[in-house]
Order: C-alpha cells, then sequence, then structure tokens
C-alpha cells in the first residue's frame, strides 16, 4: 500500500513539469508578450522595455523558464499586478476559504446523495425513486450560478433564514488562525464565531454541491441497483444474515467503488467550479479572486493559482485510488 | 424435532413459480413440482437449462425476489410451510437448517469481504459464537473442506483463490452451521473437469458424515448416477418421471428420460457410433396446458399427447407424466 502511494506521488512530478511548461508557454504566447497583455496595446515601447527589464522578460526563454521553475518550487509565484501583494500570500487568505466550502459542499452531496441513491434503488420504481431520479435531473440541469440566487432570493432575502453574502458577519470579533471560519472559532473557543460561519456556508454550499449530489444520487442507485443482482448477494442471503449485515458489508461496499470515482472528480472540480458560486455569494476565495484576476489580466497570479489547483487535483485523484484500494483489495494486487 | 424416520424432512407439495409483468402474460416456469426428501436422503433434480430446477431450488430456500414473482403450494420443512413463513423467521432457518451451495463460485462470493469474514459471518449470526471462538471455527471448516494452510486462506480475498478452493469455501459457509439440509445447484458445472469429480467427492463425504439431506441440482446425468438415491426429471417446469435412481437408470419410462439417457456419450461405444442427441431445443415446447411440453421433440409421440396435460401418475413407487411412456422391456439405445 505504502509502495503504491509513493509511486503515484512520484507521477507528481512529470506532471508538474508538463503543466508547468504549458502555463509558461502560454504566457509568452500571448499576442504581444507578457509585456504588451500587461500593459495594454497602446504601451510605449519605452514602458514595455522598462516592464521586460523590471521581469526579467528580456533574457532568453530557457533562463526564465529556469527561473519561474526554481521559484515555483520555493513557493515563489511573484507577486499579484493587481493587489502587488505575493500570490502566495494571496492564496493563503483564498484558499482557506475555499476549502470550507467544498468541503462543505461535498460532505451535502455525500451525505445527502449516497443515502438517497440507496434508499431510491431500494424503492426502485416507486415514488421515492421517481422523486430522486427527477430531482438529480434537475440537479444536473440547473446551471450552478442560476440556482445560487434562486437559493439566496428565497432563503436569504426572502425568508431571511440565511445571510445573503460574505463569510462572516463583519462585526463579529473573530480570530483567524487557520482562514477556515468554522474551524478557526472551535479552535479560540469562539463558537458563536463558528456558528456564523456555519450559517454563511450553507447557501454556498448547497449550490456548489448541486451536481455532485445529483450526480453521487444517480451513480449510488445505478450500482446498488446493479449490485443486488449479484449472485454474493443472493450467498449472503442464502446464510440468512441480517438485512443490515446484508446491506452494509455485501451491497454498499461493492457499490460504493463507483461512487468514490465520482465523488473524487466532483472534488477536484469543486475548486474550478466555485467561481460562479463565490462570485453570487461574494464569498471571499479562490474561485472569485481567480475570476478577477483573469478579467484584470493578473497573470502571475492566474499561473500560481492554476499550478496550485491542479496539484490539488492531482492529490485528489491520489486519495481517490488509494481509498478505493481499501476497499476494493483487487486493486491492491496491481 | 421428531425423528421419525418414515417422516420426509422437507415435502414440497404441488409448488408453482410465476414470472409476472405488467403488461405481459405471466410466465410459469414452475408448476404443480411435488417430492419429498427423507432426513439424510439423496435427492437429484434433473434438467435442462430452464426447466425450473434452479427456480424450484431458490422457491425452497425463500430466495425469489418477491416483487413480480408469485409462489404457490407448500414447502413444508419440519412442520412449517416455509412459503408463509414470516421473512424474519425464515432467515434464521437460512444457513442454519438449510443451506445452499451455489453454481459459480467466480461471482457468488463478495470480492471485496475476505474469506475468514465471509465464513464467520455466518457461524455468528446462528451460534453463539465471535471473535476467536468464530475465527477458531472458520479455520476448522476449511481444513474440513480440504483448503490447506486455513489460517492464512482466511485472510485472503477470493480472487487470491483458484476456482476449486472457491468452491471449497463455499461449501464450508454451507456446512457451516451443520444444516439438516443442504441444496447444491450445479455446484460443478463451473469447475474444470478433474476439480468437478474432487468437489463431488467432497459433497457426497461430508454430506454422509453429517447426516444432511441433499437436494443435488444438475444437468449431469453423471453426477446423478454416482451420488443420488432418488431423482426427480424435470422439464418446462413439471417432474415428468421421478424414481429411485437405480430404477430410473435401468428402466426410464419417460421418453425425455430415455433421450437423456441415450444422449451421454459412452467411452466403451465403438469407435464411429454416432451420439444420440434429443432432436429440436428446450425452447420447442408445448405450453403445458394444451399437452405435453415434451410432444414437439418426442419420438414416442402419439396423437393423445396433445389433447390436454398429461397427468402426474404413481405406478408401483415411480411418478411418471407420460400418456404413451415407453415400455418396461425397451433396451436403452447404447
Amino acid at each position: 500500500m505504502l509502495k503504491f502511494v509513493v509511486r503515484r506521488l512520484l507521477m507528481l512530478v512529470p506532471i508538474l513539469i508538463g503543466l508547468s511548461a504549458l502555463l509558461f508557454a502560454w504566457l509568452r504566447a500571448l499576442p504581444g508578450g507578457p509585456a504588451v497583455a500587461l500593459l495594454g496595446e497602446r504601451a510605449t515601447p519605452e514602458s514595455i522595455a522598462r516592464v521586460e527589464e523590471l521581469y526579467g522578460l528580456n533574457e532568453p526563454w530557457y533562463v526564465q523558464y529556469g527561473r519561474y521553475l526554481s521559484n515555483a518550487v520555493q513557493f515563489d509565484f511573484g507577486n499579484s499586478t493587481r493587489t502587488n501583494r505575493p500570490v502566495t500570500e494571496e492564496m493563503a487568505r483564498t484558499f482557506p476559504a475555499t476549502f470550507e466550502l467544498a468541503l462543505a459542499a461535498l460532505i451535502l452531496a455525500i451525505g445527502i446523495g449516497i443515502p438517497l441513491g440507496y434508499l431510491a434503488a431500494r424503492h426502485y420504481g416507486r415514488w421515492l425513486d421517481n422523486m430522486s431520479v427527477t430531482g438529480s435531473l434537475l440537479g444536473v440541469a440547473i446551471p450552478v450560478f442560476f440556482l445560487a440566487y434562486i437559493l439566496k432570493y428565497v432563503f436569504a432575502v426572502r425568508l431571511g433564514w440565511f445571510p445573503t453574502q460574505g463569510r462572516q458577519d463583519p462585526r463579529m470579533d473573530a480570530e483567524h488562525p487557520t482562514g477556515m471560519y468554522v474551524l478557526d472559532g472551535l479552535l479560540t473557543g469562539n463558537l458563536d464565531a463558528s456558528w456564523d460561519a456555519l450559517m454563511h456556508l450553507v447557501l454556498p454550499a448547497l449550490a456548489l454541491g448541486s451536481i455532485p449530489l445529483a450526480i453521487i444520487v444517480r451513480i449510488t442507485r445505478a450500482s446498488v441497483l446493479d449490485v443486488v443482482h449479484e449472485d454474493y448477494v443472493r450467498t449472503a442471503e442464502a446464510k440468512g444474515l441480517w438485512e443490515r449485515t446484508i446491506t452494509r458489508r455485501h451491497v454498499l461496499r461493492n457499490a460504493l467503488l463507483p461512487v468514490v470515482t465520482v465523488v473524487g472528480l466532483q472534488a477536484g472540480l469543486l475548486f474550478s467550479g466555485a467561481i460562479l458560486t463565490e462570485t453570487v455569494f461574494a464569498f471571499d476565495g479562490v474561485g472569485r479572486f481567480v475570476a478577477e484576476a483573469i478579467s484584470n489580466r493578473d497573470y502571475a497570479v492566474l499561473q500560481g493559482f492554476i499550478l496550485v489547483i491542479a496539484v490539488l487535483y492531482v492529490v485528489i485523484n491520489l486519495l481517490v485510488d488509494v481509498s478505493y484500494g481499501l476497499i476494493d483489495p483487487r486493486v491492491r494486487v496491481r | 424435532m421428531t425423528n421419525d424416520p418414515t417422516r420426509p424432512l422437507l415435502a414440497v407439495r404441488d409448488l408453482g413459480v410465476s414470472f409476472t409483468r405488467k403488461g405481459a402474460p405471466d410466465v410459469r416456469a414452475v408448476d404443480g413440482v411435488s417430492f419429498d426428501v427423507s432426513p439424510g436422503q439423496t435427492v437429484g433434480l434433473v434438467g435442462e437449462s430452464g426447466s425450473g430446477k434452479s427456480v424450484t431450488s431458490l422457491a425452497v430456500m425463500g430466495l425469489l425476489p418477491r416483487r413480480n414473482v408469485r409462489v404457490d403450494g407448500r414447502v413444508i420443512f419440519d412442520d412449517d410451510d416455509l412459503l408463509t413463513l414470516p421473512r424474519e423467521r425464515m432467515r434464521d432457518i437460512r444457513g442454519r437448517d438449510m443451506a445452499m451451495v451455489f453454481q459459480d463460485p467466480m461471482t457468488s462470493l463478495n470480492p471485496v469481504v475476505p474469506i475468514g469474514v465471509q465464513v464467520t459471518e455466518v457461524i455468528e449470526r446462528h451460534q453463539q459464537l465471535s471473535g476467536d471462538a468464530a475465527d477458531k471455527a472458520a479455520a476448522e471448516l476449511l481444513d474440513r473442506v480440504g483448503i490447506p494452510d486455513p489460517t492464512r486462506r482466511l485472510r485472503e480475498y477470493p480472487h487470491q483463490l483458484s476456482g476449486g478452493m472457491r468452491q471449497r469455501a463455499l461449501i464450508a459457509m454451507a456446512l457451516a452451521c451443520r444444516p439438516r439440509l443442504l441444496i447444491a445447484d450445479e455446484p460443478t458445472t463451473a469447475l474444470d473437469v478433474t476439480i468437478q469429480a474432487q468437489i463431488l467427492e467432497l459433497l457426497k463425504e461430508l454430506v454422509h458424515d453429517s447426516g444432511a439431506a441433499l437436494i443435488m441440482i444438475t444437468h449431469d446425468l453423471g453426477v446423478v448416477a454416482g451420488l443420488c438415491d432418488t431423482v426427480h426429471v424435470m422439464y418446462s417446469g413439471r417432474v415428468v418421471e421421478g424414481a429411485q435412481r437405480r430404477e430410473l437408470f435401468a428402466r426410464p419410462r419417460h421418453p425425455y428420460t430415455g433421450g437423456l439417457l441415450a444422449s451421454v456419450p459412452r467411452l466403451d461405444a465403438a469407435r464411429g457410433t454416432p451420439l444420440h442427441p434429443i432432436p429440436g431445443s428446450p425452447t420447442d415446447v408445448l405450453a403445458w396446458p394444451s399437452g405435453c411440453a415434451f410432444a414437439p421433440r418426442c419420438h414416442h409421440r402419439v396423437d393423445a399427447c396433445t389433447d390436454g396435460p398429461p397427468p402426474l401418475e404413481n405406478i408401483g413407487g415411480r411418478s411418471l407424466r407420460c400418456v404413451n411412456p415407453l415400455p418396461t422391456t425397451e433396451e436403452v439405445p447404447a
């Protein structure tokens, strides 16, 4: 198992090199070069030369790439051209926020999706099944930003059950050692702050989790429907085992294999998918920051963030593969 | 529990199974099947694919799906009609008093659960054993079915065992609680020929040692010849002939039984002797209500065969469903 994890971690190296090269090439391929991209089309040759001097853009590409790589390895992605603060500092601020949001969305999606999918399969063809199939179709079909607006309008604006935007009431006197506000409140013993942050999370997490939730319901349902007809479930029945033993040990353990794969893929997508949700709820996370960086041509930010999101994606995939190996012994031997 | 040797352990009376589907006519898979199994007796149910022999066994075990299936008749086991027993009572009986070995050991074991757990779970369910005691009992069981190094095998997963080993493990699970009735549904069909004989030998020995009754379901008359006391031949969902094994093999009266016996290739026949297949295929059946289902393939057919369903008659300890049986003197063509 350890060998398997190490091997998968080593695979990160070529992925990262390939990705960084792509990012690097992309930036150089911008019309007129990065300096023009930064200054706009009406920049004077003098100002272009000054910017190229400043960012080392007049050196040969391999020197630039080498420097870029060595900086990236040291976690130095330069400064944001917009806020003029180090990209890593922006990451430290926004990543915990999005991580918290994505985690909440994932917990919602898994916590509701798997039981609902299982129940739908067990009530195959009856109203609960039909409801969940229709509901999950809606969940996939409704655009996230639209759902986000509806949730915000109904539950925050109209009913006033939840706050409309942000991550925490600005009047809240709270410390943030980790940047994940719910956790911060628990760590500092400020339960009010935790609760407030949690209430701020509910609607964005619902919006962000809607697609993974819908997909998890469908995959779980289909998978359980397959597994209950397997011969080994009949063997378990023939042994006279309790129904809950059969469900847990023989049906769910097998049925969850494809669900794990889907959860992994969706978990990776949550980071990039957070752009819309974070924008609607003015949630100060990665998505919103990257969206602003795009419209402001903040290439240092984009380069750094894309690289880190890609690494996250690969790490999540590794976690999925490891958990797959934990559930399915047949994967372990290979 | 009384030990009256004249009273059967299992009495199947007029068993019928219909598969129902909305908008389609019911399919009568089993109809009017009756037979007895005395304690310690070995009974063979013989027939080709689709003859209803497996469905009969699943009905006895209460393992048919509840939806879209209608079961009628009676299955008396220990004075209880299993067909009307509450589901939880049936769970207590399955695995403890009656157990089943299935056809395909590749798919009948849960791939993601260690063999040991799959053996101990039935012990823990029905006997007051758990933990080390259950593990020890499981190791003894594996040893008894001829699996070498049982303590190591208990920790292994099904994919690490050969087909023969897996079938041995399934037999161990079935016999774990010393059931009084074992149903073996084509237990050797999916195995290599060399392993088939070993598994049959093992079953014979274990059944003999434990005093359990055995219902052997097979399409292979060779299996029946070496094992069963009584044989019932099924065709298209009904018993067409039933007799003591010797009697049946020596003097088959139903043309289908005769055909089955004649179609077994003989190693001692002269070179070039043609095989004697039964003409047609099992799909060339007549619906029983309009006559004998075997009539379209029968070389002994008379007009009366298609006048109506032939009744099952009892002639000198033999049950026979045929209006024009083979004469008692007719030699079986070799």
